[in-house]
Formats: structure tokens, sequence, C-alpha cells
């Protein structure tokens, strides 16, 4: 990537803060995505990751701190606002999250139901739903339940949803977790594949080191709610800070 | 038991009837705004008055046919069974339908509701789709006590039709009264008296079914317990309120029409 210090960041968060009954999580966390970057954050179960990225779209409100998306300062934007700027984003939850009540073809259609036009995507919803579809390899599965799917093909039509307004960020919470190493594999080319195709920025949370190394341009360790240090996989994993070789000793 | 743990059971009672009075504030700021979500609350509106029917009949049948069965010798002892379609219509219309059809459906219904948000909270599913620009709180909550409110009526109106049906059979059957010398008889005893509060109670038993049924599974926590405690606290928290409400419209029935 180029020097990134004099351009503009996609996805901005200052001095974040938050804590749960008096027991601080995020302690001062701050990051900055750039376009077409992937950023990994790295940390230990617990560590505050996806509470963090949960204030980053709303789920959760920060206690204090900066959170800029696109220029928008998402703390003081009104519900309408905050609702078009979440289009701008996909999010692939831990989980999969796909909506157990609706088949594939309905989860994939449910986010463009109110949004579709607001976005001036011009192609008609079952085109759309068919791309998102063969991007993620699962054309065949389209009127299937989700409970017919095995958990790669959940993560993977939960991508599918994520990528159906064809968002500029996506936001992966441990893409890898629960998965067998094969099927972890293919989500991370999955996901490298999408990068080139959508020219996506990604912020990637997980505790995956083999994620990590494959598709990280940058790396950011959350420990004890703050950047304990940042850098290429390469500086990260040939650092010998201790608490940094915890990571990758295995 | 000792008196900080009675303090702190009190305290919390009043904590969650404040959550749910802001709860029920929040959904009738959200109901008047658009978007609507009309084919989400048709659906609703299918699932919970069609599921519910063979439910809501083969009671309102047998609460018919037990009630008549139960009412004849002890009228037959006062020379009184020609007052039969009186009695039972007036009861059932007026209570025991409305409150036996809500406290089923709210077991059917509310347990339902409970249960199916829990699961989407513990499974991110409303968060998926808050992320995804929609409003959770109007797709699932608003539809589902709007759908709930406006079919309890109409359930229970079908159950008490069921009801009367059941007890004419009875009737028939015991008593050689013919259907027609039956329903002219309930006809004659129900007045507006008996059928307006009723039906005006009826939509607050289902606005308290789908209210209470939202509210804990929209906060439901702790995993697959919590769903469990959700569904389970929903029914317990409904049939309780169901009572609270009846007494309250009775009570207001009387001063009315008194």
């Amino acid at each position: 990537m180029e020097d990134l210090k004099n351009i503009e960041p996609i996805l901005e968060i200052k001095d974040l803060k938050k804590s749960f009954a008096g027991n601080a999580v995020l302690n001062g966390f701050n990051l900055k995505l750039f376009e077409g970057e992937n950023l990994v954050v790295m940390g230990k179960s617990g560590s505050g990751k996806s509470v963090m990225i949960k204030c980053l779209v709303g789920l959760l409100q920060a206690d204090s701190g900066i959170i800029r998306i696109k220029d928008q300062d998402i703390e003081v934007l009104g519900r309408a606002e905050l609702d078009l700027l979440r289009t701008h984003i996909g999010f692939l939850f831990q989980g999969s999250a796909l909506y157990d009540s609706m088949t594939v073809r309905e989860n994939l259609e449910f986010p463009l139901r109110r949004h579709k036009k607001k976005l001036k995507l011009n192609e008609s919803t079952e085109s759309l739903v068919q791309e998102a579809l063969r991007n993620v390899g699962l054309e065949h599965t389209i009127d299937l339940m989700p409970s017919e799917l095995s958990g790669g093909m959940q993560r993977r039509v939960a991508l599918a949803r994520a990528l159906i307004l064809k968002p500029e960020i996506i936001l992966y919470d441990e893409p890898t977790t629960g998965l067998d190493p094969i099927t972890s594999k293919e989500i991370i080319e999955l996901m490298r594949n999408i990068q080139h195709t959508y020219n996506t920025s990604s912020l990637i949370i997980t505790h995956d080191v083999d994620c990590a190394r494959v598709i990280s341009n940058r790396m950011i360790l959350l420990v004890d709610g703050i950047n304990y240090m940042q850098g290429t996989f390469e500086e990260l994993s040939n650092s010998k800070d201790p608490k940094v070789q915890a990571f990758f000793k295995n | 038991m000792d008196s900080n743990t009675i303090w702190g059971n009190v305290k919390s009672f009043f904590a969650e009837v404040g959550d749910m009075a802001y709860f029920a504030g929040r959904f009738f700021i959200e109901v008047f705004k658009s978007p609507f979500e009309f084919r989400e609350l048709l659906r609703q509106c299918y699932n919970m008055g069609n599921r519910s029917l063979l439910l809501v009949s083969v009671t309102g049948f047998i609460l018919g046919l037990v009630f008549t069965l139960q009412s004849r010798p002890t009228l037959m002892e006062f020379g009184a069974e020609s007052w039969m379609p009186s009695m039972v219509s007036i009861s059932i219309v007026r209570e025991i339908g409305p409150v036996i059809i809500a406290l089923i459906c709210a077991g059917r219904i509310g347990s339902g509701i409970g249960a199916e948000l829990g699961s989407m909270r513990v499974t991110e599913q409303i968060d998926a789709m808050e992320v995804s620009g929609t409003n959770p709180f109007k797709y699932l909550v608003v539809t589902r006590i709007v759908a709930t409110t406006l079919m309890l009526p109409l359930l229970i109106l079908i159950g008490d039709a069921i009801a009367l049906f059941g007890s004419a059979i009875i009737e028939n059957l015991k008593g050689e009264v013919s259907f027609l010398l039956y329903f002219n008889q309930v006809f004659d005893a129900l007045t507006f008296a008996d059928v307006i509060p009723a039906t005006i109670k009826s939509f607050f038993f289902g606005f308290a079914i789908g209210l209470v049924g939202c509210y804990k599974g929209y906060y439901c926590s702790k995993g697959t317990v919590g769903v469990g405690e959700a569904s389970n606290a929903a029914v317990v928290y409904t049939s309780m309120l169901l009572f609270v409400i009846d007494f309250i419209a009775v009570f207001a029935a009387d001063i009315f029409y008194g």
C-alpha cells in the first residue's frame, strides 16, 4: 500500500471508550481504515474486539470517543441517516445471523426492500440476488432454508447478504470461528476474491493467525482495550514483545 | 427471606414495569411513523389468526359443552332450564369466552413471540436487521403487537360463537330445545352492554399478549436458557396482566353500563 499518512481514512475511530457495569472494555482505542485496505484487528477473547465493531455500526453506544465513517460522525446521526450510512457497510456476523424463518433468497432480498432505490441499483432484485450468490458459489441454494445449509455455506450466504447492497466497507466479526480448517481457508479465499471484485475496504476482527497472515495489509493488536501494537503481519509476528508473541507462537 | 431481598425484588419489579411502559411508549411512537411494514403485518395476522383458529375453535366448543352440562342440573333443580341460553350466552360473551381464549392465546401466541424474538436476539438476527438499515423494532415488534391486537377480538368472537354452538348442541340433545329457539333466546338476552365492553377488552387482551411477548423476546439475553425464560415469562406475565385488565374492564363497564 502507498504511504497512508496523507490519505483521508474511509473509517476512523478516535479515543473510543466503552465499559460495562464499571468494567472498562475499550480504553481509548484508535483506528484508521483506508480505501481498498484490509485491516485486521487481533486480540484475545473478551478483549473488546466485538464491542468495538458493534460500536462502529451503532449497535452499541460508546461512552466517549469519535467514530467517523465516510466523513460522518455516527454519534450525531439520526435514525434515518444512520440507516442510510449502514447501507454502505456490509457486516458479516460471527454466527452468520441468517434469518432462519426466511429462505436464502428472502435473506438476500431483505436489505434490498428499503434501499435498492435509494442506492440507485438499477438491476432487478432477482439479478442482484443471483449475482451475490454467484460470487460466493452458492446459486443452487437459493430456495433452501438456512437450517438446510452447513456452517460454511451459511457463512458464505451471510457474506452474500452483506454484499448485496454493494457496500464500500465490509466488517468481518470472526469470519472463520467455528469452521473447520478447510472451510476456513475457503472463506478466507472468498474474502480475498470479494475484495478484488468489489474493491471494498475491510475491517476484520479475528484471533485466527492464518486468516490474518493471508488477508491483512495492516494489523492492530488490541490488548487491555487499547492499540497495543500495529504494523504489518511480518512486523508483528517478528516482534520480541511477549504479549505480541503470545498470539503467534502457536 | 430478609428485608433486603424483598426490597430488591420490589425494586426490580417496578424497574421491569417501567421498562415495559417505555417499550409500550416506543410502540405508540413507531406505529404511526413511516415506513409501514404492511406485508409483514399481514403475514403476522395470517400466522396468528389462522394457526390459532383450530385451537380456539376446539377450546370454545368444549367450553360451551362443559359449561352447559355442568349448569343444567343446578338450573333444573330450580326449574329454570329455560334460562339456560340467556345465562350461558351472557357468561360466555361477557367473561368466560374472552378470558379463556385470551389465556389460550397467551400460551399459543405470546410464548411463540417470546421464543421467536428471543432466539433472533441471541443469534444476532435482530442486530443483522439493524445493520442492514431496517428498523427491527418496527419490523418485528410493531407488526406483532398490531397483529395480536387485531386478531384477538376476531378469535374471541369466533370462539364465543362456537362455544354457543356447543351449548346449543347439549340443549338440543338433553333438553330438546331447537337450534332456532336456542339462538332466538341468546340474541334476546344479549345486549350491546354485553358485547361492546367484551369486544373492547379483547383488544386490550391482544395488545397485552403482543406487548409482553415482544418485550420479553426483544430483550432476551443469556443464550438458549434466556430464550426458554423469555418464552415462559411471556406466558406468566401475560396471564397475570390479562386478569388485571379484566378486572379494570369489568370495573369500567360497571360504571358505564352499571
